[in-house]
């Protein structure tokens, strides 16, 4: 027979168990509603028109979003273009020369830029591209969407070139290799799935960025592959068919959220399968 | 005194304003195995990462006096060539994480860009596989990553990556300290085979192996050279007091 104390215990130890198991579950219930909604209201729009055709005007039946998905891209391919060498390099600077003032600073800049709401982003792109070029533009939104991809690359390279034994740029150094070619062929190529992991979290972080966008790509009914002109993306083309008073439109928007939502979890997918599969082991 | 490939010169090192290395001279041996001995702290890593100018890399490292190599001082000329002949092996196996072994043999070609043509690279990886007594082993899984291969192995991997730049000195930072007994004594078999080609500074804590493998030895203590001769004679008949106490652990 056990003592009363310890069977407090045992309870105490049961419950407590038991209160930590319901809190985690209760933390990915949000996700599955979200899922469960979203896609529910949402797979039965895509189909090949939606996938193919553009927006059709207020009281036409049907149509689609190709141009939001093609601008989608687009900003993609753009604002990575801009972030990925600058986040690259500032992150390699950061690990090999942590030590110094200038080092400091730059971990500093990042840091605040990390904080600074995308809006305000929206803003400073605004300010920066679209009034000097005189218009809305994918390419002010690809500068948008760069500075909010840029403390993840930064950040994330820094930490992944960090853990690199000592060891292997030594061992470079001393076969007579210059020190930007041990940077460049050695302590990056080891630290490649942490620098993809980086980028495409980044990418993933800011494909569903809306506020930003409203002041620099601005959105467009027309298809544009044209970078100077107005752009339209899914969560822009989203927020505008949601607020309107249309019942088709509200439908398409779900399609667009459909979407959006497989986009963005299918890039977290092959993040990890990326970590996975070029994971080096040192 | 056989021919010489290396002198040291009156060479002190430093770390910013603290001295490691105090008025070193030293003339290694050519085709021989000079062993530098001593207790932890006392400058012999450092020494041998000045004669291949890897001290140099941390930051506030400075240097005075000469390294001759082939009449030319060493610190007179680009870093990059100095360690291009004078390869080194570190005390932790470190291959090449994301090469294969084959890779890692040519790296020290691959990672300066030097082109050659896959005739050539068979021709070294087979030949610095083998000097480095590694070629049975690996031969039927060269294009397999290095890291999957023992410690030991590992280690004679990074000989064999040295020796494809066909090095005229190999500089050897405690190769077997990190190695179980049987792979140890491996290495050293394989130190002594390698002689007749290179020229080998081993450092070493460990005062048996420098007697087991070395034709000769530098004792070293507080970053000063306390005395260097053929081995045969330092470890029987010791001329200065403090090697005599260190080698019959009085201290170290």
């Amino acid at each position: 027979m056990k003592e009363p104390a310890i069977r407090r215990r045992i309870i105490a130890d049961k419950s407590f168990k038991a209160i930590v198991v319901l809190l985690s579950f209760a933390s990915i219930l949000p996700m599955f509603f979200i899922l469960f909604f979203i896609i529910s209201k949402g797979i039965s729009v895509v189909d090949w028109t939606f996938l193919t055709h553009l927006p059709k005007p207020v009281g036409e039946i049907g149509g689609g979003i190709s141009n939001a998905i093609i601008g989608t891209l687009l900003l993609i391919v753009i604002s990575t273009a801009f972030s990925v060498p600058v986040g690259v390099f500032a992150g390699i600077f950061l690990c090999e020369y942590r030590k110094g003032r200038f080092a400091y600073f730059v971990k500093l800049a990042i840091e605040i830029l990390q904080g600074i709401p995308s809006i305000v982003i929206g803003i400073i792109a605004y300010i920066w591209v679209v009034l000097p070029m005189g218009s809305f533009s994918g390419l002010s939104g690809g500068v948008a969407l760069g500075l909010m991809m840029l403390p993840v690359i930064v950040t994330s390279t820094e930490e992944t070139l960090k853990l690199i034994p000592d060891g292997f740029r030594e061992a470079s150094l001393a076969l007579g290799v210059s020190y930007p070619r041990t940077i460049l062929k050695v302590v990056i190529p080891a630290g490649l799935s942490g620098i993809l992991t980086g980028i495409l979290l980044s990418i993933a972080r800011v494909t569903g960025e809306t506020a930003p966008l409203l002041f620099t790509a601005f959105g467009s009914p027309f298809m544009n592959s044209n970078i100077l002109k107005p752009l339209n993306t899914l969560p822009l083309m989203i927020f505008n068919y949601a607020t309107s008073p249309y019942p088709e439109w509200h439908t398409l928007a779900w399609g667009a959220s459909f979407l959006l939502i497989v986009l963005v979890l299918g890039l977290n997918l092959f993040t990890k399968v990326v970590t996975r599969k070029w994971k080096v082991q040192f | 005194m056989e021919s010489a490939v290396l002198r040291v010169e009156d060479f002190c090192a430093f770390f910013g304003q603290n001295p490691v290395l105090h008025e070193i001279n030293l003339t290694i041996p050519q085709n021989r195995i000079t062993a530098i001995m001593g207790p932890s702290g006392c400058g012999k890593t450092t020494l041998i990462r000045c004669i291949n100018r890897m001290h140099e890399l941390i930051p506030e490292a400075r240097v005075s006096g000469k390294i001759i190599l082939d009449h030319e001082d060493i610190y007179a000329t680009d870093p990059i060539m100095v360690r291009r002949q004078i390869g080194m092996v570190f005390q932790k196996p470190n291959p090449f994480p994301m090469m294969s072994i084959y890779d890692n043999v040519i790296a020290g070609y691959q990672l300066n860009g030097i082109k050659l043509s896959k005739d050539e690279k068979d021709k070294i990886v087979e030949e610095s596989l083998r000097r480095a007594a590694l070629w049975d082993e690996v031969k039927i899984s060269l294009h397999r990553r290095g890291t999957f291969l023992s410690g030991g192995q590992q280690q004679r991997l990074c000989i064999a990556r040295a020796l494809a730049m066909r090095p005229e000195i190999l500089l050897l930072d405690e190769p077997t300290s990190a190695l179980d007994p049987k792979s140890s004594s491996h290495i050293e078999e394989l130190i002594v085979q390698l002689k007749d080609t290179v020229t080998i500074i081993l450092v070493t804590h460990n005062t048996a192996q420098a007697a087991r493998v070395s034709d000769y030895t530098a004792f070293l203590y507080l970053g000063e050279l306390i005395e260097f001769g053929p081995s045969g004679k330092m470890f029987t008949a010791p001329k200065d007091k403090k090697t005599e106490e260190y080698l019959t652990g009085k201290f170290g």
